[in-house]
């Protein structure tokens, strides 16, 4: 690397993160190099703009969405603020959600759940839709998504049909919003575990 | 379902009558077909002399008086028969499934493979030579094309695609070695095991190879057959079938390598090299061609606006031209077809009518039903015409020696594969795929097709294979169903994707390839989303026609959606029923509210005011479209123009704002009341509008179905 060391991961925070995450020590130096790879500035955290530098998020109609979703939250007096940086930690801590679930993490304890079951994951994707975080997706949360996904070609009022229409199906208790739960319910025919599932290169 | 029930018992007598109606039938064709066969094999025989001997005397007896009743079967024979033939499928077909509970206990092949039999017996038993009817170009050339089409224009891409690396292992490693563990321990047995004398000790290695290589492919028409009533899950049927469909590569380099080496008769090392390069050039070489007449295709579907009714030709011609053209080269030509109708059929979807679309869906079902049965039919009859050669050995060997192998194979290559797969495979999931790997009609063929001189046991191939083929369609066949209840294999969920769905794995897919970019993985997701751009940027524009190519999946997807439930609409709901002959304007001053329609009576009607209802009627005048005049002249080349293409988009919008004022409607309670006529009046503009305009246009579709 350049003349400016860059900071090499010490054996106990591999420890740490491994505890953590569950993931292996390849697969944690791995990430680590790209971690470094994207960190331009070389302190030791990604802005937002390492992230935005990378071409194919630019044109990604989620972007913006998963990028906020590796800064950490952080709380002054009251207003959910999110921070500017996120080091190593942070990012595998998110990236954590996405690893395959294991045989033998299965059936473990639910209040103990590992980053990576499939509750975990469902609550991340949840989490990119419900920005305001109340814990429902308002119709126009997910209005907003639409669009994004759908493009500019296409009129408001076929959009809002198709989220009315989205809302009614899932909605089960009738506040026309949809809640976490439903939220699970409805997608409980799709196979979460290898939807959001990426298989890290040993 | 009670009403079911009341009438069994006459139904009950018209399905004997039916049967036995159908025995009839089957006994007088069968005759036939024996009266005809004879005249064609036999034209020595007195019988077919004394009838040419009447032809000659009615041509020369010019004396005689002009006959009235003529017979000349000789003219129509052929097709006459490849009729009766069809025929006879399709009436089997129906009569198994009016017998109680027979389809449910055994599979559909096996009853097929079994009046196949009776059919052979029967002419037999009547002295007549059997036909040879399971001729190697009539199966390869007529018989499988359609069959493989359908599976290949209906296959479900996205899991086909997901588990691509699994199915090809098992198709080429899995058939590789099947193929020789049976060959090669088979040519052991025959030297080892039998007295030099014997008939087995002559066969070669060669011979025994590819023996191994025919028998070892499992095929798409039995695992079609067997796994389509079976309904297990989308997982394992992707599987077992795409490993049928994909082997056919395999089957062909192997079967041309080993047949040339026979008949040289010498192996070199750079002969086996040549081989393995062969199999890469036969895969993609296939995969090509059917890649360009798909392209072909949608893009000649593009301009097919103006004759609608030829549509489903192309999609058909196109298909069976790369067909033919892949076995032309000596390509994979199953391949070829697959991914033909692959290809295509997204962008000839987006093209074509609703009619054509329905027409093309029900003529492939129809044709692959058809052709499914006649394979198992002659099967049963070619079973009984052999030449058979029956050898303890070699036969029992076989079997087990198949059954062995395959499991072997699945088991040892699922221990690999799930090493590089996020769902892995249970041994449930293993024992299923091992249990499905059926050898039919396409083995049978193949051995058909050896050359009596380079194979002097082609009789013992011939038995051996048709034991196998009855022995995997038999006996697992009809043991397979049960096996999944008792194991309780997770079966096929039935449910229809709904839009949730769609909107979410949608997001999910921009997510992870979002997050892939992120790790600077290129995984799945990342090139899945690069074709899909490059899909939507150029490929889309070229080969859909106007508007349609700038349509988002999202948006088609929601349009299906609407469509169909429209159709429960008027399929349910659609109590008001308006004349059939539309009137070509309608003119909202002069409906009359009818007595014999009637209000939603489950609704409450509420109360207007004077400022909300003319605001309604002129939401209602200025929104809904002129029903338009239908009835233009007919002419045998053009369908009536189909109401769907120009009036789709509009007719949803207005669907909207039908909902929306309904909604305004339902909630205005609280002002001054006019009179219950203007109301109920009110209401039925709305009903009348929204019903004439659904159901005359969705009448005709539904009269199509």
């Amino acid at each position: 690397m350049g003349s400016r060391a860059s900071r090499l991961l010490r054996e106990e925070e591999i420890e740490e993160i491994k505890k953590e995450t569950g993931f292996s020590h390849s697969q944690i130096t791995r990430l680590y190099s790209r971690f470094t790879s994207l960190d331009k500035g070389e302190n030791g955290t990604l802005s937002r703009e390492d992230f935005q530098r990378i071409p194919e998020l630019a044109i990604n109609p989620l972007g913006d969405r998963i990028i906020n979703a590796f800064f950490p939250e952080g709380y002054f007096v009251l207003v959910i603020f999110r921070e500017d940086q996120v080091n190593f930690r942070g990012f595998m801590r998110t990236l954590a959600h996405f690893r395959p679930i294991e045989d033998n993490e299965k059936n473990k304890n639910p209040a103990t759940e590992p980053l990576n079951s499939r509750t975990n994951k469902l609550l991340f994707a949840f989490r990119l839709y419900d920005l305001d975080r109340d814990d429902k997706i308002s119709r126009d949360e997910l209005l907003q998504v639409l669009r994004m996904m759908v493009g500019v070609n296409i009129s408001d009022e076929q959009l809002g049909s198709i989220a009315d229409r989205t809302i009614q199906e899932a909605d089960t208790n009738g506040d026309s919003c949809i809640s976490f739960n439903e939220f699970i319910k409805v997608l409980e025919k799709v196979d979460v575990e290898q939807k959001m599932s990426i298989r890290f290169l040993h | 379902m009670p009403s079911r029930t009341v009438s069994h018992g006459a139904s009950g007598r018209l399905r004997g009558l039916f049967l036995v109606m159908v025995l009839v039938f089957l006994e007088g064709s069968v005759f036939t077909v024996a009266v005809a066969s004879s005249d064609q094999h036999s034209p020595i025989t007195a019988h077919s002399g004394s009838h040419k001997a009447t032809d000659h005397g009615s041509h020369n007896n010019t004396g005689k008086a002009f006959p009235v009743l003529d017979l000349n079967y000789e003219n129509v024979r052929v097709p006459f028969e490849i009729s009766l033939w069809v025929l006879l499928a399709s009436l089997m077909k129906l009569g198994f499934h009016l017998v109680p509970h027979l389809s449910n206990i055994v599979p559909e092949s096996c009853l097929l493979i079994v009046v196949g039999l009776l059919v052979g017996g029967i002419i037999r038993g009547t002295g007549e030579t059997v036909p040879p009817v399971l001729d190697s170009k009539l199966f390869f050339y007529i018989l499988l094309p359609p069959i493989i089409l359908d599976a290949g224009y209906f296959l479900p891409i996205r899991p086909f695609m997901e588990n691509l690396g699994t199915i090809l292992i098992f198709a080429v490693v899995g058939t590789l070695w099947n193929a020789f563990f049976v060959g090669g321990l088979l040519y052991g047995v025959c030297q080892i095991g039998t007295e030099s004398s014997s008939i087995l000790s002559r066969i070669g290695l060669l011979q025994c190879l590819l023996f191994g290589s025919i028998i070892s492919a499992v095929d798409p028409v039995a695992v079609l057959a067997v796994f389509e009533e079976i309904h297990i899950n989308e997982l394992l049927h992707i599987l077992v079938f795409g490993e049928s469909l994909l082997n056919d590569a395999v089957t062909v380099v192997l079967y041309h390598l080993f047949e040339e080496f026979s008949g040289i008769g010498s192996v070199t090392l750079l002969k086996g090299f040549l081989g393995v390069i062969s199999f890469f050039v036969v895969a993609l070489g296939g995969v090509l061609v059917g890649v360009l007449y798909g392209i072909l295709a949608a893009f000649t579907s593009r301009f097919t606006s103006h004759t609608r009714v030829i549509e489903p030709l192309f999609v058909f011609l196109y298909s069976y031209m790369a067909y033919l053209s892949a076995e032309i080269f000596h390509l994979s030509g199953i391949m070829a077809l697959i991914a033909c109708g692959a290809v295509m059929r997204p962008y000839v979807e987006a093209n074509i009518s609703h009619k054509s679309h329905t027409t093309i869906k029900y003529f492939l079902k129809m044709w692959s039903s058809v052709s499914e049965t006649l394979i198992f039919i002659f099967l049963g009859v070619a079973t009984v015409a052999g030449p058979h050669d029956w050898n303890w050995t070699f036969v029992t060997v076989t079997v087990i020696l198949c059954l062995v192998a395959r499991v072997i194979g699945v088991v040892g290559l699922t221990f690999i594969i799930n090493k590089f797969r996020i769902v892995k495979l249970t041994t449930k999931d293993q024992f299923i795929i091992a249990y499905g790997g059926l050898r039919g009609a396409i083995a049978f063929s193949l051995g058909f097709l050896l050359n009596k001189e380079h194979f002097p046991e082609r009789e013992i191939f011939l038995t051996a294979i048709i034991t196998v083929i009855f022995f995997t369609v038999f006996v697992q066949g009809m043991t397979i169903k049960p096996l999944v209840e008792l194991l309780a294999v997770k079966k096929k969920q039935e449910a229809k994707r709904s839009i949730n769905e769609e909107i979410h794995t949608q997001f999910l897919d921009h997510l992870l390839t979002g997050i892939e970019d992120i790790c600077g993985h290129y995984g799945h997701h990342h090139w899945k989303d690069k074709l899909n751009r490059f899909n939507k940027k150029y490929v889309k524009k070229c080969l859909i026609a106007g508007e349609r190519s700038k349509e988002p999946q999202l948006i088609a997807f929601y349009h299906k959606m609407e469509m169909k439930q429209a159709i429960q609409l008027v399929e349910s709901g659609g109590g008001i029923k308006m004349p059939s002959a539309v009137p070509s304007t309608v003119s909202m001053q002069n409906i009359q509210p009818r007595p014999s329609t009637k209000p939603a009576p489950e609704r409450a009607i509420p109360q207007l005011s004077k400022n909300k209802e003319e605001e309604i009627r002129k939401i209602l005048r200025t929104n809904l479209q002129r029903t338009r005049q239908r009835l233009r002249s007919y002419n045998r080349h053009t369908l009536v123009a189909d109401p769907y293409e120009d009036g789709l988009s509009d007719l949803f919008l207005k669907k909207q704002k039908m909902f929306q004022i309904e909604k305004k409607v339902s909630f205005n309670k609280t002002d001054n009341t006019l009179t219950k006529n203007s109301t109920i009046y009110t209401y039925i503009y709305i009903h009348t509008y929204i019903h004439t305009y659904i159901h005359t246009y969705i009448h005709t579709y539904i009269s199509h179905l």
